[in-house]
């Protein structure tokens, strides 16, 4: 067994991964310090120093958005292990936790920034803080509820020997969640992980300029200089955001995730032989850093000390209450929705002409075919060339990181551009501003075909040669039905990523150019701008049907047909 | 060494609730004592409650009926005194071999001084040195199991309970783990006082226990107990060791009591529309024919010999020769099989011949499958759906059983041509696919 020393890193500073970590460390302890910074000041400190274009003043407003993203972060993390856990456990719960998770994954972003911003500023009167909350708190909607989900599918599918083994051994319920359940979710976590951050970083412009009735606060970040670059119309500005942006997840991706990914590869169970682990770099020099063993040490020991032999009964089943508690339960939840009722019907529909709410659902059913339409496009342009890439290895060795990069990168910093096309061709919007929407979206489908056209066995392949087996017929009957459940997973993701795009690609906007598409993400965009609450939840209620509805009878049907038929095992 | 018993059980019972309310018993009036110093052998096919006994005997989950006793206390939890091997290992792949091993006594609190010390104490004596530090998923099976015993052993449990430990590694690899176990066990080098060994391979449970008891299904139940007493290490070419092999085999092949006596017609009493069938391909039946067909059996085999024979296991072996009863093509008594007239006629028979042969006896005794062919002859447009005759199943098993139980009929009912079954659209036909 390696000794374990805390501090070995003192004394033998021969190892350089140790300096490395410890500079890093402090670094990022100085970074985040220096951006949590002003968070106390009064609102009208940023009046006094107003947002500035200077390239210059680049990295502090980097440094400020990092520190939103990585707080949100750390919140949807709480969220998750406290939410999911919840859900899973306690089947009484899990009944009514579960399908709001489902609902809340639907709302539109801007719908929350717009409802809760009142009440965060609120909180913190006067001050900046408050606004931080909105504009976390918005990265935060955009972050938790799938990576919840997530962590909630893999309790509910712990293997049961596992389980027993835990329970056999006398653990903890404490030590069962740290040591099993834990780390048997955190592969599908981390992935989450880094889908969730792509879609925080695309509303990042959206949650740092915050309009509260006639006044607007504009927090200090990259997504307030990208707001007033816009605003101003100065493409060089424009520029210089874009390439803070890459070099900002350029940085998150090596020094966050990859490691991450690295990391959590260790927690999969029944690893399929001859696919490559995931490496970093930053994970080596963590993993050889002392430092950080030290501190993998302490978390280990604190989860240990935590925790006590369970003296009663371990739970291997799920906790099931009595009828009594049951009906208790029912009726609280009855009252709720009773309630909720009065209040939509009496606050909303008694206000809402039908004729406004049949406007909006016409809307919607605009914003919808745009985005089948896309998807479609999308696919038709990205499946035969995530195929082509997945065949062939080293291809795709180099493609693969491009495609999760992309992902990762807000589109919306390339809007300025489509917006000046527009205008100077004076092209129609509703037809040139729908490709916005899945600019960022459409790498899901090409880095989820890569994948499946890789994991297509060798002896398939070489059936098919045998056959000689090519053209069409090789497309039809052998590479489509093969990467088809890949290829829906991504589809998936992309259209719930393309319909959250809307409020924001439906609208676009340079200087005083205002370039709209007829949809349901102008209506909320402009309901959100005028602060008209009614049309908010009006036109966020509507889409979260709309994308319920669609889940439900399009998407997850079709989701089993195809891991049932086509998945190969 | 005292006389009171380790564990005991006392007329124990185990049903699970079904869809529909009612109760599946899946263990029965188990009784049941463990003394130190002895290996006891749960020996009995899939489904006979083995397992769920030697779950409930751990504490992973609670009887129906009855009580289970150690060392005079009753049961009620995992008992720290208790642990058990699993037969998927059940390994942390995220923990190394020493942190896996080190778990359960984590779990205790100890100071970590002595969980170091006992941990490597038991990585040693299992014979894992210079392994510490590997993860689960860079060793073979052997090993992974040798974890999973030095994990098992290093709480220093009174029982050791063991769930078809070796059934998961290859033939070698399982042999050389069962002998360093026997020795281990016979020098007194382990801390247990007592194992339990659930098995469903015969000679495994002669080669290593003092007592075996064979599991009768439906629900399970101890159909008999056989003491072996024969000196370690055992050898399995000796003609005693092979009388005791023979004779759980005609244990295990014994017509049920109800039946005794009763003519060849009258086998499967139940068997009407609502018995669950087992999953086994027209390959396999054909195949065991032509086995038991050919020299040197020449239409009556032995099971102990035709399974060493052919590699098999009695979960893969016992299904097999007992659909062919239920078609009337052998019939197995006394740990026997021989062929029918019919079964010898279809094991010489061509293709075609022998679709026909199977398919006059799968209309005839399988009640289902002649049931699928009536409807579908019965309809003008000789279609019916999967669903229909799920639901009329769904009457008499579980939504699992009634699911299995229709695809065996499928599967049969294709070989033999009888109808034509389109899954796309779960539709029964007549007629063969375009």
């Amino acid at each position: 067994m390696k000794q374990l020393a805390p501090f070995g890193f003192l004394r033998d500073l021969a190892s350089g991964w140790d300096v490395a970590a410890f500079v890093l460390v402090i670094g990022l302890i100085a970074f985040l310090g220096g951006a949590a910074h002003g968070v106390l000041a009064p609102l009208s400190q940023l009046s006094v120093h107003p947002l500035s274009l200077d390239p210059a003043y680049l990295p502090q407003y980097a440094a400020r958005t990092t520190f939103r993203m990585l707080a949100a972060l750390l919140l949807s993390l709480v969220f998750t292990l406290t939410y999911a856990t919840w859900a899973a456990k306690s089947e009484r719960a899990g009944k009514l936790l579960v399908p709001i998770l489902d609902v809340l994954q639907s709302v539109p972003i801007l719908g929350f920034i717009s409802i809760t911003s009142v009440f965060f500023l609120s909180l913190a009167p006067g001050r900046v803080l408050g606004a931080e909350f909105v504009a976390i708190f918005a990265i935060f909607t955009s972050q938790a509820w799938n990576m919840a989900f997530s962590f909630y599918q893999s309790l509910r599918t712990v293997p049961v020997e596992l389980s027993e083994a835990a329970a056999s051994f006398r653990l903890s319920a404490w030590m069962r969640f740290w040591r099993l359940e834990v780390p048997f979710g955190m592969p599908a976590l981390v992935w989450n992980m880094m889908l969730s951050m792509s879609g925080g970083w695309f509303f990042v412009v959206a949650s740092e300029s915050i309009s509260v009735g006639h006044s607007a606060v504009a927090l200090p970040g990259i997504g307030s200089y990208i707001a007033l670059a816009i605003a101003q119309r100065d493409l060089r500005a424009i520029g210089w955001a874009i390439l803070t942006m890459l070099v900002v997840i350029l940085i998150y991706d090596q020094l966050l995730f990859r490691p991450l990914v690295a990391w959590a590869d260790r927690f999969k169970i029944g690893q399929e032989p001859g696919i490559r682990a995931p490496e970093s770099w930053a994970l080596t020099m963590m993993r050889r850093s002392r430092l950080i063993q030290a501190g993998k040490f302490a978390f280990h020991a604190a989860v240990v000390r935590t925790s006590r032999v369970s003296r009663n009964r371990p739970k291997i089943s799920l906790s099931v209450g009595t009828h009594r508690q049951d009906l208790f339960w029912v009726l609280l939840v009855a009252v709720g929705v009773v309630l909720g009722l009065w209040h939509l019907l009496l606050g909303l529909f008694s206000t809402t002409p039908l004729h406004e709410f049949l406007q909006v659902c016409a809307l919607a059913l605009l914003t919808m075919l745009r985005v089948f339409l896309l998807i479609a496009l999308a696919s038709v342009v990205w499946v035969p060339i995530g195929v082509w890439v997945g065949m062939r290895p080293r291809a795709a060795q180099y493609v693969q990181p491009v495609a999760q990069f992309m992902a990762a990168f807000p589109a919306n910093l390339l809007f300025p551009i489509a917006v000046y096309g527009i205008v100077k061709w004076s092209l129609n919007p509703d037809i040139y501003l729908s490709p916005l929407m899945i600019l960022g979206t459409q790498w899901y489908i090409l880095f989820n075909v890569i994948a499946g056209a890789a994991a297509i066995p060798e002896e398939m392949r070489s059936v098919a040669a045998n056959f000689g087996v090519r053209g069409w017929l090789w497309w039809r009957k052998i590479a489509l039905p093969a990467v088809l459940p890949f290829y829906v997973t991504g589809a998936i993701t992309a259209s719930g990523g393309s319909w959250n795009a809307a409020q924001v690609a439906e609208l676009a906007t340079w200087g005083n150019t205002e370039v709209r598409a007829r949809g349901l993400g102008s209506y909320i965009a402009d309901a959100a701008a005028a602060s008209n609450f009614h049309r908010i939840v009006l036109g966020v209620g509507v889409m979260s049907l709309f994308v319920v509805i669609i889940n439900r009878i399009f998407w997850r049907p079709l989701y089993y047909y195809a891991e049932r038929k086509y998945r190969l095992t | 060494m005292n006389n009171s018993p380790l564990m005991q059980c006392s007329d124990v019972g185990k049903s699970f609730p079904k869809p529909d309310g009612t109760e599946l018993l899946v263990l029965q009036g188990m009784n049941l004592e463990l003394f130190e110093g002895q290996i006891i052998g749960l020996l009995g096919r899939s489904g006979s409650g083995k397992s769920t006994l030697l779950r409930l005997i751990a504490g992973l989950s609670e009887p129906s009926a009855g009580n289970l006793k150690f060392l005079g206390k009753p049961i009620a939890g995992p008992a720290s005194g208790i642990s058990m091997v699993f037969q998927s290992f059940a390994l942390f792949p995220w923990l190394t071999v020493f942190e896996n091993v080190a778990l359960g006594l984590e779990a205790q609190r100890l100071p970590s001084v002595e969980i170091r010390k006992r941990s490597l104490a038991a990585i040693d004596l299992i014979g894992l040195d210079g392994f510490e530090s590997a993860y689960p998923r860079e060793l073979s099976g052997g090993m992974r199991q040798r974890v999973g015993f030095a994990r098992a052993l290093v709480v220093h449990p009174n029982i050791l309970l063991m769930d078809e430990p070796f059934s998961a590694l290859d033939v070698l690899t399982a042999e050389t783990l069962r002998t360093d176990f026997l020795d281990l066990w016979s020098e007194g080098r382990m801390p247990i006082k007592g194992v339990i060994l659930v098995t469903h391979n015969i000679e495994e449970a002669v080669l290593m226990c003092d007592r075996v008891l064979v599991f009768g299904s439906n629900p399970g139940r101890i159909l008999s107990e056989i003491k072996v007493t024969l000196p370690q290490p055992r050898n399995r070419l000796d003609p005693s060791f092979r009388d005791l092999v023979e004779r759980i085999y005609v244990e295990m092949t014994a017509k049920p009591a109800v039946v005794a006596g009763a003519g060849r017609h009258e086998r499967f009493p139940g068997l009407g529309i609502g018995s669950v069938l087992p999953q086994v391909s027209s390959n396999l039946l054909a195949g065991l024919m032509e086995a038991v067909a050919a020299a040197p059996f020449n239409g009556n085999a032995d099971l102990p010999k035709i399974a060493s024979d052919l590699q098999m296991e009695i979960d893969d072996l016992f299904p097999v020769a007992e659909t062919l009863q239920m078609l009337r093509f052998a019939e197995v008594e006394g740990g026997d099989i021989k062929l029918s007239e019919e079964g010898v006629a279809f094991a010489q028979a061509v293709v075609d011949d022998r679709k026909r042969i199977f398919a006059r006896h799968l209309l005839t005794y399988v009640p289902l499958a002649a049931h699928v062919r009536r409807v579908l002859d019965e309809r003008a447009s000789h279609l019916a759906r999967k669903s229909r005759f799920i639901d009329e199943l769904e009457d008499f098993m579980s939504e699992e059983d009634a699911e299995q139980t229709l695809r065996a009929v499928i599967r049969w009912g294709r070989y033999a041509e009888a109808y034509a079954y389109d899954d796309a659209n779960a539709m029964f036909s007549l007629e063969n696919p375009t």
